[in-house]
This record gives structure tokens, sequence and C-alpha cells, in this order.
């Protein structure tokens, strides 16, 4: 793109003059079996146009059966944000152009949603914001437009498009907040912590398996500014195209600046789609709101009313699961964790890894420092995230219980852990083949020992004359002639026994 | 036997034939074929007509019966289905120029049950564009023509379904009725025509009009006819949401019982606003004679006739003319040339909207054009409730004088249509006098009630027909006093209705 480079105002001064609200849809592809008006299957990434029917493409006469697990999923992603339960609503079709959109409308839901005013707590930096939920609905996805040839990708410039079906038809829950104020210089931060939790409640509810990267959860992240002590909030921005966590922090933090630079020129913000750019941390403009499609939206007549039955939905908030909130202060007392203790393994993405790895039979504190610590850092180098790395929780575990039976120390560990990402098996199998247990007080030790006393006669008389940390230059040398195999603390104690005589 | 004697037979008693071994289905589809050929040409009642598949179809229902397969009451009889149903390999179009050459991958719920219980298709007929008319003078393919009057029109949408069934070119035909399109060219070919309860016949794969309106339903030429057809294509269907999984009343069985004429306790109601007193303005003075001749006949046979006020009525025609093309304008967005059908000025000129614009510019006449922005309209941003909310009330307003007439009586009937066949090209210009036509069948149709029109008599030589109307599922009861009525008109006049059909004289020749 090259629009002109947006002025912006830096981020802290903002503050000093504006008030942010911002406000997030939320879009998250169920993870049903099938599609939601028929029966195609949802499978991520299959050949363009192999899952559809006449059904999903939209062919004249075809008509929608709404797929009763999505409907029962939003109710639940409902129940967990605490919404309200509709006893009667409605699908409503949203008419507008697209080649994506194959029937010429969207099967959506209007005045009539399923879920209505709940509510979201998100913690931070210790302090909590509660993030009120305006409706969650039910909707289905549109199919994926791809422009070949030209250079931005767009369909303007390109030399044809092209449209795949597959994704056309897929549930759709779209969580709205109510526009969220008074979060101030913490907007950016409250806007991440919530499409987080959030993404913590859908997957904890095995509704979606909410992969930003995959488009299975979807942002929009509306902001505006106000001048500080204003009664009125100011004109938004819709921002598109937020595809992961950090995203969403940074385009309320680029938005805020950018919008603060328009404001101190006297100019006017315009309502408007915004795309977000992950390489720049920058957004763009899209379509103007300010010139709307009507959508003449009205009750789709192909569908008939859904009427949630009071003692069903009773039954579906009773068998809800342990949500994130919850579980976290259970895990907090269980683990004796301080709550930013409890922050760093959320933030590292680490929670559920560390409980499984503590379900497997590692202490906590063990799971939670080979996450955090070791594991994190190989995470890092290799620029993959936590959950990518190739280990898995139970061979963490494992590796923790050879090292607590001294089998292996933290040297080995770490070898045997090279072993296990390299794809050699679990971390028994590793020190097996490796070799990589510890040395008792063998022949070989003892052999090491009395070569590394031999060889440095020097060392020796320091350490009687009484320089008695002269030792660990000979714990050293028999720590590498044994290639770190040895167990420290015994050699140490057998060239004490040797050396110092006891 | 000739082609014209056999094409004479009604349905049940051509099955009959076949089932007993007289006729063959290749006979008796090669008969229909033969006629087909002579006389559409003058009629124009198809679209399409595939005679060598149809034969095929019908060979082999015969060589099933020949091996002594188990084959249904229908097998081997032939049947022509309105270009409305979407029909596997077989050109649909439904009457619009938009669908040129589209040749559909599934079948319509109503198609497939008609194939499987061993149908022969003969083709697939003619109606106004998307059925939006009542003339069949909208189509974007050809006029179609009046059996009993080549000059006039053969009745709207469904009018290819009803010249071919009267016409002797199908021996039934199914159609659609949204707001009167199976009953009103049924009333004016001398047909019996039912649109069955809303939801009890399935929609899918039938191109929609108005989705909340939209009904199949049979054209046939006796009463017994229609009720049997009407069973192959009802019944609960999971492929349509607002398909109705309740058991349907036995409706052939029914038909038989009510010709046997008895009607006593049968408590009758006739609507004061569809052509009664101070309400005659636009219905001619024969089709009042023939609906009060009925009336009184109908009180001969036992039944208890009265008087039946429904004010709402008044209100079903503007109603109607803002639901159905609010629906319309929404089900007709998926016409935009990139899946299906034609497309306009894709010629690398044209960017993205041009070519949705000028598509739809190019493939849709002027009656849909017409309806898609009356609906775009009414569904607009600060109409809505001015206008598709009022409607939805009103139609609200006009069940409810249905409910409250059906505490009282247990049918209601009146005109199917205020006027007999008028002449091609009378009203193409003036909407509102076409839209007239559909002033007596609407009020069934926002109710989602069931109807029949059912033949009471001539005037002017064009045929009338009467309509009886039904609480919701109850359509048992449309079949049992139209099934008397036409007993009692045939047997005083000694022989069908359709009999008297003034081009049979002269068609007898054309493919003996
Ligand atoms: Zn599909």
């Amino acid at each position: 793109m090259t629009t002109t480079p947006d002025r912006l105002v830096d981020f802290d001064e903002v503050l000093t003059r504006y008030e942010p609200v911002i406000g997030l849809e939320t879009h998250v592809e169920l993870g049903t079996a099938s599609k939601m008006f028929c029966g195609c299957s949802t499978t991520f990434g299959a050949d363009p146009n192999t899952q559809t029917c006449p059904v999903c493409l939209g062919l004249p006469g075809s008509l929608p059966v709404a797929n009763a697990a999505a409907v029962e999923h939003t109710i639940r992603i409902g129940l967990a944000l605490g919404c309200r339960i509709a006893t009667w609503s409605r699908f409503a079709r949203k008419n507008y152009f697209y080649p994506d959109i194959p029937k010429g409308f969207q099967t959506s839901q209007y005045d009539e949603p399923l879920c209505t005013a709940g509510h979201l707590d998100v913690e931070v930096d210790g302090e909590t914001y509660r993030v009120e939920i305006e409706r969650v609905h039910l909707e289905e996805d549109t199919g994926k437009n791809l422009h070949v040839g030209g250079a931005t990708g767009r369909i303007h410039g390109a030399d044809h498009s092209l449209v795949d079906f597959n994704r056309a038809g897929i549930p759709l829950v779209e969580i709205v907040t109510r526009p969220i104020p008074g979060t101030g210089a913490k907007a950016p931060e409250v806007a991440r912590a919530y499409v987080t939790e959030l993404r913590e409640i859908v997957q904890a509810l095995g509704a979606s398996d909410v992969r930003m990267e995959q488009g299975s959860l979807r942002c929009d992240v509306n902001t505006s500014l106000a001048p500080i002590g204003s009664l009125e909030w100011g004109t938004r921005t819709e921002t598109k195209n937020v595809n992961s966590l950090r995203s969403v922090e940074r385009s309320v933090r680029y938005e805020m600046r950018r919008q603060a630079a328009v404001l101190d020129a006297e100019g006017r913000v315009l309502q408007e789609t915004r795309h977000f750019h992950e390489d720049t941390g920058s957004t763009s403009p899209g379509r103007s709101k300010e010139e709307a499609t009507d959508y003449r939206y009205f009750p789709e007549p192909d569908l008939v009313p859904l009427a949630p039955d009071a003692a069903w939905v009773e039954k579906l908030g009773a068998d809800l699961p342990e949500l994130p909130a919850a579980r976290r202060a259970r895990l907090m007392e269980e683990w004796g964790l301080s709550a930013t203790e409890m922050a760093w393994l959320v933030n590292a993405d680490a929670l559920g890894l560390v409980t499984d790895t503590v379900a497997a039979g590692a202490s906590p504190a063990d799971a939670r420092k080979w996450w955090l610590g070791e594991l994190a850092r190989r995470a890092n180098d290799a620029g993959v995230e936590l959950t990518q790395l190739a280990v898995t929780p139970a061979q963490v575990a494992e590796l923790t219980a050879l090292l607590a039976d001294g089998t292996i120390n933290d040297q080995l560990a770490r070898q045997t852990l090279d072993g296990v990402l390299a794809g050699e098996g679990g971390p028994k199998q590793v020190v097996e083949a490796r070799g990589l247990a510890v040395m008792g007080e063998s022949d070989e030790l003892v052999a090491a020992v009395e070569a590394a006393i031999a060889g440095a006669p020097d060392v020796v008389e320091k350490v009687r004359g009484g320089k008695v940390q002269a030792l660990g230059a000979l714990v050293g040398a028999v720590m590498k002639t044994t290639r770190g195999k040895a167990d420290a603390a015994t050699v140490k104690r057998m060239l004490e026994e040797r050396v110092v005589g006891s | 036997m000739s082609s014209t004697e056999l094409t004479d037979l009604d349905a049940a008693e051509l099955g009959r034939r076949l089932a007993g071994g007289e006729v063959s289905s290749v006979e008796a589809t090669r008969a229909y074929l033969d006629r087909i050929e002579a006389e559409d040409g003058a009629v124009g009642a198809y679209l399409h007509v595939d005679g060598e598949t149809a034969l095929q179809r019908a060979a082999a229902v015969d060589a099933a019966r020949a091996a002594g397969e188990e084959l249904g009451p229908l097998a081997g009889l032939p049947v022509a289905l309105k270009d409305v149903f979407v029909t596997e390999g077989v050109p649909t179009t439904s009457g619009s120029k938009i669908l040129e050459g589209w040749r559909p991958p599934y079948d319509a719920t109503v198609a497939r049950r008609l194939k499987d219980a061993g149908t022969v298709l003969l083709g697939k007929t003619n109606m106004d564009e998307f059925a939006m008319g009542s003339s069949t003078e909208n189509s974007a393919y050809r006029v179609t023509r009046n059996p009993w009057d080549l000059a006039r029109i053969p009745g709207g949408s469904s009018g290819g379904s009803s010249a071919a069934v009267a016409g002797g070119l199908a021996p039934w035909a199914l159609g659609t009725d949204t707001g009167g399109s199976i009953r009103q060219p049924a009333a004016v070919t001398g047909l019996v025509g039912h649109k069955p309860t809303y939801g009890s016949v399935s929609r899918y794969g039938l191109i929609a009009f108005s989705s909340s309106l939209d009904q199949a339903g049979p054209m046939a030429r006796t009463v017994l006819d229609a009720a049997v057809l009407h069973e192959a294509i009802g019944g609960h269907d999971p492929r349509d949401s607002t398909s109705i999984d309740a058991p349907s009343p036995p409706l052939a069985e029914c038909a038989r019982r009510g010709a046997t004429g008895d009607l006593k306790g049968l408590r009758v109601g006739v609507v004061r606003e569809l052509g009664g007193e101070g309400h005659t303005d636009g219905y001619e003075e024969g089709v009042l004679a023939r609906m009060a001749e009925a009336v009184q006949l109908i009180e001969g046979m036992g039944a208890e006739v009265r008087e039946v006020s429904c004010p709402s009525f008044d209100l079903a025609l503007p109603a109607y003319y803002l639901i159905a093309p609010s629906e319309a304008s929404s089900n007709l967005a998926r016409f935009e040339g990139m899946r299906f059908g034609i497309r306009v000025a894709d010629d690398g000129r044209h960017d993205l909207d041009e070519v949705m614009a000028l598509t739809r510019e190019q493939g849709f006449g002027p009656e849909v054009k017409r309806r898609i922005i009356l609906g775009t309209y009414a569904l607009s941003a600060g109409y809505y409730d001015a206008y598709y909310g009022q409607a939805q009330k009103v139609r609200t307003l006009i069940t409810r004088d249905f409910t409250a007439a059906f505490a009282d009586v247990d049918v209601l009937i009146s005109p199917t249509t205020p006027s007999v066949a008028f002449p091609i090209g009378s009203r193409v210009d003036d909407p509102l006098a076409m839209y007239a036509a559909d002033l007596c069948t609407l009020p069934a149709s926002l109710a989602g009630l069931p109807a029949t029109s059912v033949p009471c008599g001539l005037s002017e030589g064009l045929p009338v027909g009467l309509q009886i109307m039904a609480p919701a599922l109850a359509d048992d009861r449309c079949y049992s006093l139209a099934a008397a009525v036409e007993a009692a008109l045939d047997s005083a006049r000694g022989h069908r209705l359709l009999d008297e059909l003034p081009t049979r004289a002269g068609a007898t020749g054309g493919a003996a």
C-alpha cells in the first residue's frame, strides 16, 4: 500500500487530552462437524469447493435447515458469559451483493438474537475491568475470495477472482460488547485481555478451536476518542483484519495515536472500516460507513423461530465445564501461586500445558519451572509457540521424575530434552540410548577422581592448605572427563574424602 | 385406441389401464408426446420436452411391470412439471432469461417423489417469470394460450400447466401457488387445482418467489386425480424447515366419498367480501351467476349455507403486494450471474458491480424488476414498519377473520377469480387490473390455508371456478366438497365439463 503515513501522537500524550472508548465484535467459527444450514463438512484446508452442496452454494430452490449443535454451542457461550437466553429467537436476512455471499443475503440474526445482556470480567495488572456483552448471535460464514493478479491482493487491479465456498455456511457466533469506557491507558491491554479470556472460554466449552491464524476467531476492534471530560463519545472506527492477540492490542494503540493526531489538527474522525497491517502495525482506510449499506433486514421466512426450552437451557447451564476464571482461582489455591505468577502462566499460554504436566505426575513447581524456563527459551529460539514444541506434558513430567530420582541431573536433563525434541523418543528412551544416566560411585568414577587428584598436585596442595574452594577446579576436571554424566555433589564428596580426609 | 382417446382419459382411468396391462406406459407417453408435437406449437404450454428420455423411462416402467415387480399406483403415468421445480439434469428456468441454459444438479423433493413413484416426466411447463403474474404473459420465452379460446390467457402463473392439462397435452401437472397461481389458472381452463396448507408440501427445490406463501400443488382434470397427485407429493420433508411434521388426512379417499354427494351436516360459509352484496365491483355477472347456482346446488345436497363476513379480506391485495415483493427482492438476489444462468458484460472492461447489474438488467423482465424495486423499497430502513411491518399485521387480521369464520362453518366458498379468461394482451399495460385476478385467492394464501378451485360451469363459453377454503391441515374438506360439486354437475350435464372444450373436435385429427 502506498498511502501517506498517518501522523501519530505519542501514546502517553494521547492520554493527557483524550479518553478512549473501545468495543469488540468477535466472530468465532464453531467446531461443528457440519455447516450451519446444510450437511457439508467443515474441515479446514480441503480443496476449494469440494465441501459444497446446493444449499451452501445458494442454488435456486435450495432451503436451509438450522444445525441444532450450533444453536446449542451458541447458548452455552451465552450462558458462560452470563447472558439472558431468549425464549424466542429468529434468524434474519442481511441483504447485500457480493460473490462470496451465495444467496445475495447472509442468514444472521438481527433484533431477536439468541443471547443478550451478559458480561465478562478481565484482569489487567491486578485490576478488574467489567466488559458488558450486548449480544451473542448465530450466523453463517461467507465464502473466501481470491483475487488473482494485481499488486494488492484486493479486487481492484486483479486480473480475475476466484471464490471458494468451502467456508460458506460454516456456523459463526458473533459476540458483541457494549462500548467499554474508563479503561484509559489500559485500553489496548483490556482489549487484548478480553479476547484472550473469551478465547479461553470458548476453548473450555469445546465450541471451537479458536485459532486466530486460521481465522476461526476473528476480531473487529472499535476505537474512539473523546476529549477528557466530554459528555459525548467520539466517532469510532472499526478495525478489521486483526488476526492475533498482539494485533488486537496494537490496533487499539495505533488508532488512539492516529485519531488523537486528527483531533489535535481539529479534523474529523471518519466513521469507517479500517484494515490492520500486521507488518507495520498500522491501519488504513477501507469502506466508509458514512455511505452505509442498507441491509434491509427482515425475518428469514425459510427458517422457523428458535424457542429454546427453559428446562433444556437450565440443564446446559448446569452442565457447563469449569470456566477459565474459576479454574485459575482453583489452581492458584492448589498450587500456591500469586495472582502475578498465574498471570505469567496465562500470558505465556502455558496454563494448559502446566496443568497437563501436573496431571501426568509432575509437581506444580517443577512443571512451571520447565515450561516457563527451559521450554519457553527453546520455543523462543525456534520461533514457535510453546504449544507447538515437539514435547508433550507427559514427557516433561517424565523428565522431572528422572531428575527427582537422581537418574539424571540438570545438565543431563537438558541433553535429554535435546533428544526428545529431536524426535528420539521419550525421556527414558533418550537417557538409555544416549547413555545419559548419572554415574554412581563406579570404578570409572573412582578412576576419574583419582586421575584428577594425580593430575593437579598444586591444587591438592592449595586445598590442603585451607583453600577449600580450590576443590571446584578438581570437580570441574572430573565432570569434564565424565562428560557431565557424574553427579557433582557425589564427585565433591569423593574428592573431599581423598584430598582433605574426613 | 387413438392417441386422442388415450389422452382424453383422466389419470385415474389411465392408471387403471396401465396397471391392468391394457395400455403400456410407452403407448400412453407416446400418445401425449404426439399431441404435444402436433398441438403445442399453437398452445405454447411447454418450455422443455425431452421425448426420448420420457420414452426411456416409460419403457423401464413397462419392463419392470412385465418382470412382475411390485409397482405403485402412479407407475408409468406421464406428468408435467411447472418450470419452477428444479429437476436434475433437465433445464429449469422459472420462466426467466436469467436462468437460460441452467441444468440443475439436483431434484426438488416433489420432483423426486414423483420420479420415485414411477411417473414419466413429459416436460417443463411455461409460467410467468419467477411465478409473478396471472396470465403467463410474463414468461420470458413464449405465450401460452387457453385451449378453450386460443386468443385468451390460460391464467397464471401456472398457465403452462393449466393449458397442458386442459388441452390434453398432459394428464395432470404440478403448479405452484403464491397468491392464486394454481387456483386461478385451473379456474379459467376448467380444471381442478388445489393449493395445499402451507407447509404440507415440501418447498425444497421450488425456485422461491415468496417463501412464506409459496406452495406446490396438483392441477388435474378431476377432483380425484388432484387428490391422488397431492398425496404423492405431500408429507414431511426434513430439507424444508417450514414443512409440517404431521400425518396428512387421506385425500383420495375423501374425494371418493365426497362424490357420493351427501352434504348433510356440512356448514358452508359464503364470503361476503369476495363477490357478495356490496362487493361485486370487478366481478363478472356470469361468474356471480355460476357462483349463485353453486350455492343452491350445495344447499340442495343437504349443506347448511350462510353468509360470512371477513372484513379484513379487503386489505389482502395491498398486503400481498408488499409481502410477496419484499421476500422476492431478497429471494432473487442470488441471480447475479456468478454461479449459474447467464452472465452479461464479463469482457474485462466492466467491474464486478457492473457485471452483476447488467446481468440482472438484461436477465429479468419488467414485472420482475417492478416487484424487486417495490420489495426493496418496502424493506428499506425507515419504511420497513410502514410497509412490510403493517402488511404482516394485516396478515394476522386476515388469519383472525378466518379463525372466527371457522368457528361457525366448516368451509368457506367464493368465486376463484372475478372473471373468466381475459384476452391475451388486454391487461399487460395495467398491472393493477392484472393483480385483481388474484382478489379471491389472496386471503387463503396469506393465512396459509388450503383452498381448491373446482369448475362450476361456463360463462360466455368459458370456465368459471368455485373456490373452497378450509382450516389449516383440513385439505380433505376441500376435496370432499369439490368432489360433491363435480359429481353433481357432471351428472346433471351428462358429461364432464372438459368434454365441451371447443378445440377438441378440431384437435382429434392431430396425431391419431
Ligand atoms: Zn452445503
